[in-house]
């Protein structure tokens, strides 16, 4: 979770030691306006030393112009930027130790793979460039193409000599713009499985930045949800779907049935909310609103669906009434669309366990999910914010 | 299959004749007559005709005579290009890179100079740089000439003017070849530890030089062989290889020393533009 940065305005303190004591990175109230249009509005956040941070969010929301911030291509219009403890907003990029991957990757067409790898460090004219070199190429495998231009390679091969060329610095943060964008599905995946392995394997602070939910997802140990230049919500992966505290993390990640109720009690730690007549409980934890009216959340995959009487194992919410109004039969799952009494249509993943029956359009059916799956979140909110922007 | 084949191949020459047939006319029968004139008896005359002996005296004597008008045309055609580099660098960099939406106007402004003509504002330099011009004036009041020095008829009036007249086809290709760079590359750069300065020489000018290459051929080529600079601009002091090749052409009636020498500076020309070409190809040139 961001902590508010400790505020030590005046740059003359600025000295290592007395500046903070936080290794990681920490934007503190980071703004960044172009005109009218705030790109990136007050932003803090703190990105842990060795973590693998994700920005995610959909174009235009502001993490790419975050990043550049980071990286000291786009100067921020105020707010700060620490890094290990040193105040860097003013510092210029190419005396950051901060090293980017962009996203065309940007290698240079005129060197060679090895002399693209090797650039960061003869410009700090670091000793031991050879070694250090074939390490590198070696970690990305790619020791066979060290005397190839970069236009002999293909994408993915280009990809990793862009990672080679940021990681061979051991900058204090490595910035992974869009990394993966001009892959093709399949070779992103395995990327995404590499390039987490590297991480592991360096040990160095990656902030990634991509509106692939489910990139972000795999391989970052934070996500930060970004949406119209600020952070909507961030945690573990797990926690931002599970419990996501607005409607859009809430339809960005993932889908979510999204039902309007008003909350009519909260005993302890349940609130109970009346949805269209029929009681449900939500725990008072992932009840995410203090109006007495909201959105009762529930992922398609945590409602189980069963035909019209029959006893369902989800104590607590069943919600009968149902009329199946489209069916997708996926393989591994079948995708419903079920008519609801309120004139909703909810959707609703069932496993093919091969336990039930597959229903048919048109069959009358009830749902049902355990009350602990379910959140509540603010009814101001717009009930299909993200649900567009989502991939 | 043969028979399409067959078709395929003749279709390539028809549409290769025209072209063939253009340079035969306009550049084989010249140049055998270019040759064949070099290697005239220097005895004749238009008057008597020439007799062809095959007088390889011609090359020897031309050099002999004109090495230093010969080395001219070298030398201010040299320093026209090295001036051209650098004034067309910065501008073709400002176009491309700093000049936004006025990027289309300056390069017409850079071409603009073509829709006069060449002897006109070459003409008009010779008033600008004149003895009594407010250049010379200007100088004189501030002792960077001596009261009765002078700008026409110098060397640097030569080469001012070859640079003056040769500048836009530096820019062009160079604006062309630094117009395509992405501007990644650079930020690049900046990512890896160069300040801009560093960064300029690793990743600009590298990917520039194809600009640079084809920008200081366009422009020395043709300045080597230029005569009308060193003609209007110049003093007999200031002869270039053209003015000898023009007058033993026409007036002096020597057609066998002018094409003698015009053998000599296309040579010549030649072996230095492969030279350079092969050490830019390989990257010697950084």
């Amino acid at each position: 979770m961001s902590s508010p940065a400790e505020t030590t305005d005046d740059p003359a303190k600025a000295a290592p030691a007395s500046r903070s004591s936080y290794d990681g990175l920490r934007l503190s109230a980071l703004s960044k306006s172009y005109g009218s249009f705030h790109a990136v509005q007050s932003l803090d956040l703190d990105v842990p030393k060795g973590s693998f941070f994700a920005l995610l969010g959909p174009s235009g929301c502001g993490k790419t112009t975050t990043l550049r911030m980071v990286a000291g291509l786009e100067t921020p219009t105020s707010g700060t930027i620490t890094l290990a403890g040193q105040d860097i907003t003013a510092t210029k990029p190419y005396r950051r130790p901060v090293n980017t991957v962009f996203q065309n990757y940007a290698l240079f067409p005129h060197l060679d793979i090895y002399e693209n790898v090797a650039f960061g460090l003869r410009r700090r004219k670091v000793g031991g460039v050879d070694a250090k070199v074939k390490e590198m190429l070696e970690l990305v495998e790619l020791e066979a193409q060290a005397r190839k231009k970069p236009a002999q390679l293909s994408g993915g091969q280009q990809q990793r000599v862009a990672l080679a060329r940021a990681l061979i610095n051991e900058p204090e943060v490595l910035l992974l713009d869009e990394p993966l964008g001009a892959l093709d599905l399949k070779l992103r995946r395995s990327m995404q499985i590499e390039i987490k392995r590297i991480q592991v394997e360096v040990g160095l602070t990656f902030i990634h930045v991509t509106h692939d939910q489910e990139e972000a997802m795999t391989m970052a140990d934070t996500v930060a949800v970004m949406n119209a230049g600020v952070i909507e919500q961030m945690g573990s992966p797990g926690e931002l779907y599970e419990n996501p505290r607005s409607t859009f993390v809430a339809n960005f990640l993932g889908q979510s049935n999204l039902i309007e109720g008003t909350v009519t009690s909260t005993a302890g730690d349940v609130v109970t909310v009346d949805m269209h007549g029929i009681q449900v409980s939500v725990p008072a934890a992932r009840a995410h609103t203090d109006g007495g009216k909201g959105w009762i959340g529930i992922r398609p995959e945590k409602v189980l669906i069963g035909a019209a009487g029959t006893e369902l194992d989800a104590p607590g919410n069943t919600v009968p009434g149902g009329v199946v109004t489209d069916v997708s039969f996926i393989g591994v799952s079948t995708q419903y669309l079920v008519k609801m009494p309120w004139g909703q249509e909810l959707q609703v993943f069932a496993q093919n366990t091969g336990r039930d029956r597959i229903f048919r359009v048109g069959d009358p059916v009830e749902l049902s999910w355990r009350p602990e799956y379910a959140f509540l979140l603010d009814h101001s909110q717009d009930v299909n914010a993200g649900a567009e922007e989502a991939v | 299959m043969a028979d399409t084949d067959r078709r395929k191949g003749l279709t390539a020459y028809l549409l290769m004749a025209p072209a063939v047939l253009v340079l035969a006319l306009f550049f084989v029968i010249p140049f055998y007559s270019l040759v064949a004139a070099s290697l005239y008896e220097p005895g004749g005359s238009d008057k008597e005709g020439w007799e062809m002996t095959y007088h390889v005296g011609n090359y020897v004597d031309a050099v002999q005579d004109y090495w230093e008008p010969l080395w001219h045309a070298i030398a201010y055609s040299a320093a026209a290009t090295l001036i051209c580099l650098v004034l067309g660098y910065v501008l073709a960099y400002a176009i491309a890179f700093k000049s936004g939406r006025w990027k289309s106007l300056l390069l017409v402004l850079v071409i603009a100079p073509f829709f006069t003509s060449f002897l006109v504002r070459t003409l008009s330099w010779q008033l600008i740089l004149a003895d009594d011009g407010w250049i010379v004036d200007t100088f004189q009041f501030l002792h960077l000439l001596g009261d009765d020095g002078r700008l026409l008829g110098t060397h640097f009036a030569v080469v001012m003017g070859l640079a003056y007249n040769f500048l836009p086809f530096m820019v062009l290709p160079l604006f062309a070849s630094i117009d395509k760079i992405d501007h990644r590359l650079i930020e690049a750069s900046g990512d890896l530890y160069s300040n801009p300065v560093v960064g300029f020489f690793k990743v600009t000018w590298p990917l520039s030089l194809p600009g640079v290459v084809s920008g200081t051929l366009l422009t020395f080529i043709p300045a080597a062989g230029d005569y009308i600079n060193a003609e209007l601009l110049g003093s007999t002091e200031t002869n270039v290889i053209g003015n000898v090749i023009q007058l033993q052409a026409t007036d002096a009636g020597h057609p066998n020393t002018a094409a003698a020498l015009s053998m000599i500076l296309m040579v010549g020309i030649l072996v230095m533009v492969l030279v350079y070409i092969r050490k830019a190809g390989t990257e010697e040139l950084l």
